[in-house]
C-alpha cells in the first residue's frame, strides 16, 4: 500500500551535510501503520530540521492526531539545499521521517506558518512533494494542502497555494478537519470542490477558493461563493489549557537543534498589550496551565527525555501566577537527579524577574535577555511596553551583581512616531546598562540587538507605514555610531530582509504570484541571511505590476479595506483603531488580567475568560501593573534576595 | 579535573543501521541523555558548569557503523554492571546498545592513548570503467602487502603533506569479487564513476591509529581514483597492543568484578 523510500534515500545520505536530519528516530517518534481508512496527515515545518523540530505546535498536533483511531500523522521539514538537489537529481519526492513515505501519499499536507520569509519554502515543499503548487491545479486524488500558525492570520499572500487555512488553536480543529476528510475519502473522493466547500463550513477554517475576489481600486474584496461559507472566519481558541497537556512525549532529536531542551508551555495568550506584538494580540485571552500540571509535565518530561534543561514557555513567563513558588519547587525537586537547568524565556524587565533568574540559574547560567524594545519612555508609551528606566537599571544592577557579565537587550527601530531622540535613546540605555555593570565587574558588557519593525495584521500598528530600507539603515548607524568605543555591542537585522517581510506580512492575494516568482528564481530559505537577496523580490513585484512601497511603507487609512478583514482574531477593529489612536497620543493601556476589561472583543465575542490563578499582578510591578503611568518612574523595586542553595547533584 | 573521585567503568557499544548517520558529538549527547534516563549514578565535575566525566575513544566518522565503540564513564558508586548496561541500552536509540561493561583499573590509559589499531569490514564495489577488473584484486592485495612504502598526499590544516600508509596497514584481505547485489542507488557524491554492473567485494583490514588514525577509505583509494568505493564501513574491533599481547579495551586495564555486591 505505502512504500518506504528508505532504500532510495539511504545511498544519498553519505553525500549530504548532517545526514542525521533525514533519519527520524527521535525519542518520542511514532511509527504509525498506514491502515486503510485512516486520514493521513503530513505535518511540515517549512524550514530546516534544526529550526523546525522544536516547534511545539507541530508536536502537539502530531500527538493528538496519532492518538485518534481515524488518523495518523508523520512529519517532514524542508530539506537543505544539498539534499533537495540529491532528491531532485534522482526524481525522489519530499518524504516523511517516520516511515519515509512520499509526501503525495498523504491525504493532508499541513504547514506551520511561523514566519513570512518561509513562504517560498512552503511552495518549494509542495513542488518537491510532486503536487501542483497552485491549489486550483490540483485534482481529487492529490493531497489537501493546509496551513496554520500565526502568519495564517493574513492568509492572502499564500491563498493561491494553500487549499485551507486553520485559524488559531489547533487542538480541537485538527480533529474536526479529520472528520470531514475521512467522510469525503470514504465517499470516494469525487470532487475536490465538495470537500473544500464542506471544510469552509467548519468554524475556524478558511478556504480561499470559496470566495470570489474583486478589486475596488487597489483594494481586494472577498465575497463568499455559497450562503453557508462565512464572510468572516473566526479563530479557534481552547478555553482550558489543562484539558490539553501536550506534548506528552516531546520529541528528543539525535542531532542538535535550536531550543534543544524540554519545553513546557505554562500559559497561552498575553494581555500585556504591546502594540507591535502580533502574538500577544491574536492569542488572547490568557489561559494558565494549572500549577500541578506544570509540575508533573516538567517531572515526567525530564525523566522521559533525559534532558537536563527545561524551559517554561509562554509570551511572558514571569507573569505566571506564583512563578516564584513554582520555580523554587522545581529547583528543589530536581536536587538529587543531576544538574537541571531551568529557563524562562521572554523575561519581563524588572529586578524581581532577575531575582528569579538568579535563583534558578545557580547551577548553569545561560544568557540573560531583556526586551525594553524602545529607547525612551515616550516611545515605550506609544508601543505600550511600559518599562521605566528605573526598572531596566534595577534589572541590570541585579543581573550584574548576581554574576552575569553580559546582558542582552532587544530593541525595535522604525516604530510609529519614532524620532532620532528615541533612536539615540537605545544607545543611551545600552551605555547606562554597561556603566551600571562596571560598578560590579570591569568586564561588564552588553549586546543591543536592533530589529527593524514590521507592522503586523491584527495589531494596532496594522495601519502604520513601515520605515524604508534607507531609513532603517540610517537609524541603525545612528545607534552604532553612538556606541562606538563602548562595551555595548550592536547587532542588527538586515533591513532588506525586513522590507521583504513587510511585503509578505501585509500583502494581499496578488502577492502570491510574487512569492511564486521568487521561488522560481531559486529564492528558498529566505530566513537565512546567506540565502536572502531582495533583488528577486523587487523584480517579482515589478513583473506583477505591483508597487512595493504601496504595500510596505504606506500608512493605511481608517476606512480602507485590509486584506485580512475576513479573518477575525476576536479583536474588534474599533478597538484596534482606538488603541492605534491611543498610541499616537502616547497613552499606555494597562493589562486587563488584573485591571477592568476594556473590551478588545475577544472574551465577549467568544464567551471566554482569562484563566489566571492569581487575581493580583505579580510582584515587581513593571509594565503597566500599578505604576504611575503619567510619570513613568519612581516605582519602588523589590529586589528579591538571592537565596543560597547547595549545588544540586 | 577536580571533583568527586568516582568508580570508572568502560563500556563497549554498537552503532548500527540508520543511527550511523549521526555525528560523534550526537552520540555523546545521546549517551548523556541515556545515562540520565537510566538514572545512572554519574559522577560530576565541580565548578560553575558541572558535567559528567565521560570520555570517548577515537571518533567514529558519521556514516560508519561499529560493533566496537568504547567509552569510559565515572560512577559515584559500584553498581550492578549488567543491570546498568541493560538500563542504558533501553534508553539509547535503536541501533545503539551496550554490549560489554567492566570496571576500569586505577590509572588506566585513556582510550585515545591506549588504542593502537582498529579492524574493519568494508563492503566495497568496483566501478566498471574498465580501468580495473575485479580479478586484479588479489594481485593488488599482494602488491600492497609487499610494498615498502605507500606514499599518499593529503591536505592537513590547508597544507599538502605526504604520508606513508604502508606501516599503518597491519592486515588486508579481500573476499570476492562476487557479481550481483549492486547498490540500489549509487552514492550521490560519486555518481559518474558507477554503473549498475558494479561488483561487490568484502575488504577486511586492520589499520593502526597511531601516530594517526588511518581510515579504510584511504586504503581503498590506493586502487585508483574512484575505482573502489566503500558502501558500508563497519568497525569490528579496537585493539590495544602492549608488551607483545593484543587485547580489546575491555580486556586491557579492567579489573575483575568479584566482590561486588558483597559490600
Amino acid at each position: 500500500m505505502t512504500t518506504s523510500l528508505w532504500p532510495e534515500i539511504e545511498p544519498l545520505l553519505p553525500g549530504v551535510e548532517k545526514p542525521g536530519r533525514y533519519i527520524g528516530m527521535e525519542r518520542g517518534m511514532q511509527r504509525p501503520r498506514h491502515e486503510p481508512g485512516l486520514v493521513r496527515w503530513l505535518l511540515v515545518y517549512p524550514d530546516s530540521y534544526e529550526v523546525g523540530l522544536p516547534n511545539q505546535g507541530l508536536q502537539i498536533l502530531y500527538e493528538i492526531l496519532n492518538e485518534r483511531d481515524d488518523a495518523l500523522a508523520e512529519r517532514a521539514y524542508a530539506p537543505w539545499g544539498d539534499m533537495e538537489a540529491a532528491l531532485r537529481g534522482r526524481g525522489l519526492p519530499l518524504f516523511s521521517l517516520e516511515n519515509h513515505v512520499a509526501a503525495s501519499e498523504f491525504d493532508v499536507i499541513a504547514f506551520n506558518l511561523a514566519a513570512e520569509l518561509t513562504y517560498t519554502n512552503v511552495v518549494n515543499c509542495i513542488d518537491l512533494a510532486g503536487v501542483p503548487v497552485r491549489a486550483a491545479d490540483r485534482t481529487a486524488d492529490q493531497p489537501l494542502v493546509f496551513a496554520g500558525g500565526h502568519c495564517a492570520f493574513n492568509p492572502e499572500p499564500m491563498a493561491d497555494f494553500v487549499d485551507a487555512f486553520a485559524m488559531g488553536d489547533g487542538e480541537e480543529l485538527a480533529g474536526e478537519i479529520t472528520d470531514v476528510v475521512r467522510r469525503w475519502t470514504a465517499a470516494g473522493r469525487r470532487h475536490r470542490e465538495e470537500v473544500l466547500h464542506e471544510l469552509a463550513t467548519v468554524p475556524g477554517v478558511y478556504v480561499p477558493s470559496m470566495y470570489d475576489v474583486s478589486y475596488d481600486g487597489p483594494f481586494q474584496r472577498l465575497t463568499p461563493r455559497y450562503a453557508d461559507v462565512p464572510a468572516v472566519v473566526d479563530k479557534r481558541t481552547v478555553a482550558d489549557l489543562a484539558a490539553w497537556p501536550y506534548p506528552k512525549q516531546q520529541l528528543v532529536p539525535l542531532v542538535e537543534v535550536v531550543h534543544d531542551r524540554l519545553n513546557v508551555e505554562i500559559f497561552r495568550g498575553c494581555t500585556r498589550g504591546c502594540r507591535f506584538c502580533q502574538a500577544g494580540m491574536i492569542t488572547r485571552p490568557v489561559r494558565e496551565r494549572p500549577y500541578e500540571q506544570v509540575r508533573s509535565m516538567v517531572q515526567g518530561g525530564l525523566a522521559r527525555s533525559g534532558y537536563d534543561d527545561v524551559s517554561l514557555t509562554s509570551l511572558s513567563s514571569a507573569d505566571f501566577s506564583g512563578i516564584d513558588g513554582l520555580v523554587a519547587d522545581l529547583v528543589n525537586e530536581q536536587a538529587g537527579c543531576g544538574n537541571v537547568a531551568l529557563s524562562l524565556p521572554s523575561l519581563r524587565v524588572d529586578a524581581f524577574t532577575v531575582g528569579i533568574a538568579a535563583d534558578i540559574q545557580k547551577v548553569r547560567r545561560t544568557g540573560l535577555t531583556f526586551a525594553p524594545e524602545a529607547g525612551t519612555w515616550r516611545m515605550r508609551q506609544v508601543i505600550n511596553k511600559l518599562i521605566t528606566e528605573e526598572d531596566l537599571y534595577a534589572a541590570a544592577d541585579a543581573a550584574y551583581s548576581a554574576g552575569w557579565r553580559r546582558v542582552k537587550l532587544y530593541f525595535l527601530t522604525g516604530l510609529p512616531t519614532e524620532m532620532d531622540v528615541d533612536t539615540l535613546g537605545i544607545a543611551e540605555l545600552a551605555r547606562n546598562v554597561v556603566e551600571i555593570g562596571q560598578k560590579h565587574t570591569r568586564k561588564a558588557a552588553c549586546t543591543a540587538s536592533v530589529g527593524g519593525f514590521v507592522p503586523k495584521p491584527h495589531t494596532p500598528f496594522q495601519w502604520f507605514g513601515q520605515n524604508g530600507i534607507d531609513e532603517l539603515h540610517r537609524k541603525i548607524f545612528l545607534i552604532k555610531d553612538a556606541l562606538k568605543g563602548t562595551r555595548a555591542e550592536v547587532r542588527w537585522h538586515d533591513p532588506p530582509a525586513t522590507y521583504a517581510e513587510g511585503i509578505a506580512s501585509r500583502g494581499d492575494r496578488r502577492v502570491g504570484a510574487v512569492i511564486e516568482r521568487v521561488w522560481r528564481q531559486g529564492g528558498v530559505f529566505q530566513e537565512w541571511s546567506e540565502h536572502f537577496a531582495l533583488g528577486p523580490w523587487l523584480d517579482a513585484m515589478a513583473a506583477e505590476g505591483l508597487d512595493p512601497e504601496w504595500y510596505v511603507t504606506r500608512h493605511r487609512e481608517h476606512d480602507e479595506p485590509l486584506p485580512w478583514d475576513h479573518i477575525s482574531a476576536g479583536l474588534h477593529r474599533d478597538f484596534l483603531w482606538m488603541d492605534w489612536q491611543a498610541a499616537l497620543a502616547e497613552h499606555g493601556l494597562p493589562d486587563c488580567r488584573w485591571t477592568p476589561c476594556y473590551d478588545c472583543g475577544v472574551c465577549t465575542d467568544y464567551a471566554l475568560e482569562h484563566v489566571v490563578a492569581s487575581a493580583v499582578p505579580p510582584a515587581g510591578g513593571s509594565q503597566g501593573t500599578g505604576q504611575d503611568l503619567a510619570r513613568g518612574g519612581d516605582v519602588p523595586v523589590a529586589i528579591l534576595p538571592t537565596r543560597k542553595r547547595a549545588v544540586a547533584r | 579535573m577536580k571533583g568527586e573521585r568516582g568508580v570508572p567503568v568502560r563500556l563497549r557499544f554498537t552503532k548500527r543501521g540508520r543511527v550511523r548517520f549521526i555525528s560523534h558529538r550526537d552520540v555523546a549527547r545521546a549517551f548523556e541523555r541515556a545515562f540520565r534516563i537510566a538514572r545512572a549514578p554519574l559522577a560530576f565535575t565541580e565548578g560553575f558548569n558541572p558535567h559528567p566525566r565521560i570520555s570517548f575513544g577515537l571518533a567514529l566518522p558519521t556514516g560508519t557503523e561499529s560493533d566496537a565503540e568504547y567509552l569510559d564513564v565515572e560512577l559515584t558508586e559500584e553498581t550492578d554492571l549488567d543491570r546498568f548496561a541493560a538500563d542504558v541500552t533501553e534508553a539509547l536509540p535503536e541501533g545503539m546498545g551496550v554490549t560489554g561493561v567492566e570496571f576500569l583499573a586505577a590509572r588506566a590509559a585513556s582510550l585515545q592513548q591506549g588504542v593502537t589499531s582498529i579492524s574493519y569490514h568494508v563492503e566495497a564495489f568496483f566501478s566498471d570503467d574498465g580501468a580495473w577488473s575485479p580479478s586484479d584484486v588479489e594481485a593488488w592485495v599482494q602488491d600492497v602487502l609487499a610494498a615498502d612504502a605507500l606514499v599518499v598526499s593529503l591536505r592537513r590544516k590547508g597544507r599538502e603533506v605526504t604520508d606513508d600508509l604502508r606501516p599503518a596497514i597491519s592486515a588486508l584481505e579481500v573476499e570476492g569479487p562476487e557479481a550481483g547485489s549492486p547498490p540500489a542507488n549509487p552514492p550521490s557524491h560519486d555518481a559518474t564513476a558507477i554503473d549498475t554492473r558494479a561488483t561487490c567485494v568484502n575488504v577486511k583490514l586492520e589499520l593502526s591509529t597511531q601516530p594517526r588514525n588511518v581510515r579504510p577509505e584511504e586504503v581503498l583509494a590506493l586502487v585508483g581514483p574512484g575505482c573502489l568505493s566503500a558502501r558500508k564501513v563497519l568497525r569490528i574491533e579496537q585493539w590495544i597492543e602492549r608488551d607483545g599481547s593484543r587485547l580489546t579495551p575491555l580486556e586491557a586495564d579492567t579489573r575483575p568484578r568479584a566482590g561486588i555486591g558483597a559490600r
